[in-house]
């Protein structure tokens, strides 16, 4: 790809950035062509950090395949689990209990705020505010110590298994996550006041990288990406799943299709993930945390599919069984793989600098993407 | 609409149209010959108005390729699945990615892993792999024998 880089007939540039650049947060390789300052054409190179996640799923066991998708995005990674397990529950009619099923959501939720808060930090220091990333990091810290009690890990956590969860929960979890909740709750209004109403945070990100509705759509643009153009797409609210259906929370939509837009999106997305948890943390039912299931698990022939909404976006696993104990082919479908190809669209006509600001707005996790 | 309603709105437009029993969503299985004009009809149609693929992906039966396309309304908020069946041998199909732009991207890792061929696509090239790479990796014939990863 290093032959294409120079200057072409028309006296555009075509420059590299990444796949070893700060603000592409992984080994993300772009290609493109300037016209000065003026971006013509985004073109991304991927495949830098390709497993191929499918193909090794095809050799595992219906237990084994949900370990390799917390190694996809790995900041939603209870949430892949959570879309996995759903799947092959679906297939097998295992009935999940529901103390399991609350289980699932507090984590999804915590997973969500994790995921959001770096997202935050991440992205303001990418249009040049430094100090905002350590705050996120320190609240952060406080969830991955709960994950690390209950689940054994702070990042890939595979907690989730067909049937339940995995083990029950810390004794002092409940008790964490509201000591959590009630310093957060202060951290928010903070997080606006340090960034959210700034001057010059706002002119970096009002007007640029517009989306509209119609192209959230074509694109196949999901989660907070394709909510800030006013697309309404929460699977949760849509499609729901565990007890999603039975709580009282909004979906997100904010009607502007640009950075700011989409960034609204994800700080109230937060504050809804919190009533989420409040909601839920002292009516966590007792009784049984994984359902009895057999040692071996076979799905039936036939093709099974499930979908769940992570930090990102619509998380899809489609899987072909033959009836065998592996699956016949297995595909993910990930939400930054689709937000990313919109990403041309958004950048054209704006300058170099506004790419950065765009690109950590759509919140993407390379591995996701690459699979 | 509901299953059995989408069913009929599509037998209406396109007579020729075989269903998949036993399915969570209506499934329809077609040939690649047509799919063009019944993916337009989809999209445009009124009643269905699939503005929404989520999901595009290829399976390798040995004998030959299946495409499937999960689509989505917006508007109508149901879920129709297309079923293509390509030739093992020469597996052609007509890109969809002027009616749907997602389909740009997926059917760049579907020419990549799979070596589906699609026709008056924008941009065919690999997507993961490296320009020089041979072979399809997800084709259940497919064997490296220093990459391949077993488990």
């Amino acid at each position: 790809m290093i032959e294409e880089v120079g200057t072409t007939e028309q006296g555009d540039l075509v420059i590299n950035v990444g796949p070893q650049h700060p603000s592409t947060h992984g080994v993300l390789h772009l290609v493109i062509t300037l016209n000065g300052e003026t971006i013509k054409k985004v073109e991304p190179h991927l495949g830098y950090i390709h497993r191929s996640i499918e193909k090794m799923c095809e050799s595992l066991s219906y237990r084994q395949f949900i370990y390799v998708t917390s190694r996809m995005d790995y900041l939603s990674s209870h949430i892949n689990n959570h879309g996995c397990a759903l799947c092959v529950e679906k297939g097998m009619q295992i009935e999940v209990p529901a103390r399991a099923s609350v289980i699932r959501v507090l984590m999804d939720e915590l997973t969500r705020l994790a995921s959001h808060q770096l997202w935050w930090g991440a992205m303001a220091m990418d249009v040049g505010a430094l100090t905002p990333f350590f705050h996120a990091f320190r609240e952060r810290e406080a969830i991955n110590d709960i994950m690390e009690e209950t689940c054994g890990a702070r990042l890939t956590m595979n907690y989730m298994v067909p049937g339940g969860v995995m083990a029950d929960i810390h004794p002092d979890f409940q008790k964490r996550v509201k000591e959590f909740i009630r310093f957060f709750r202060t951290k928010i209004d903070e997080y606006d006041e340090l960034v959210t109403g700034n001057i010059i945070f706002k002119s970096r990100m009002e007007g640029v990288g517009y989306l509209s509705p119609e192209s959230a759509v074509s694109y196949g643009c999901t989660g907070p990406t394709a909510r800030g153009s006013g697309v309404s797409c929460d699977i949760r609210k849509l499609y729901p799943y565990e007890v999603y259906g039975q709580l009282n929370f909004e979906e997100v939509t904010v009607s502007g299709g640009d950075c700011f837009a989409r960034y609204k999106v994800r700080m109230q997305e937060m504050r809804q993930s919190i009533s989420i948890i409040e909601q839920l943390i002292d009516n966590i039912p007792e009784g049984e945390f994984l359902a009895k299931t057999k040692a071996v698990l076979k799905l039936p022939k036939g093709e099974f599919y499930s979908r769940v909404e992570t930090a990102r976006g619509e998380f899809g696993v489609y899987i072909i069984s033959e009836g065998g104990t592996t699956p016949y082919r297995i595909k993910f479908r990930s939400p930054g793989f689709s937000n990313l190809s919109a990403l041309d669209l958004m950048a054209r006509g704006h300058k170099i600098g506004d790419l950065v600001a765009i690109m950590g707005t759509l919140d993407l996790v390379i591995p996701d993407i690459d699979r | 609409m509901n299953k059995e309603e989408l069913k009929v709105r599509i037998e209406e437009l396109f007579p020729s149209s075989v269903f998949e029993e036993g399915t969570e969503w209506t499934t329809v299985v077609i040939d690649p010959a047509g799919w063009e004009g019944f993916a337009r009809g989809l999209r445009g149609a009124e009643g269905l108005e699939l503005d929404y693929l989520f999901c595009v992906t290829a399976i390798d039966w040995k004998t030959h390729f299946t495409m499937v396309y999960h689509l989505t309304s917006t508007v109508c908020r149901h879920t129709v699945v297309v079923k293509v069946k390509l030739d093992h041998d020469r597996p052609v199909i007509r890109t969809v990615s002027d009616i749907w732009r997602t389909a740009e991207f997926h059917e760049r890792e579907a020419f990549d892993l799979f070596g589906v061929v699609f026709t008056d696509h924008p941009d065919l090239r690999r997507l993961f792999m490296t320009d020089e790479w041979k072979g399809w990796p997800l084709r259940k014939d497919y064997e490296d024998p220093v990459n391949m990863i077993k488990l």
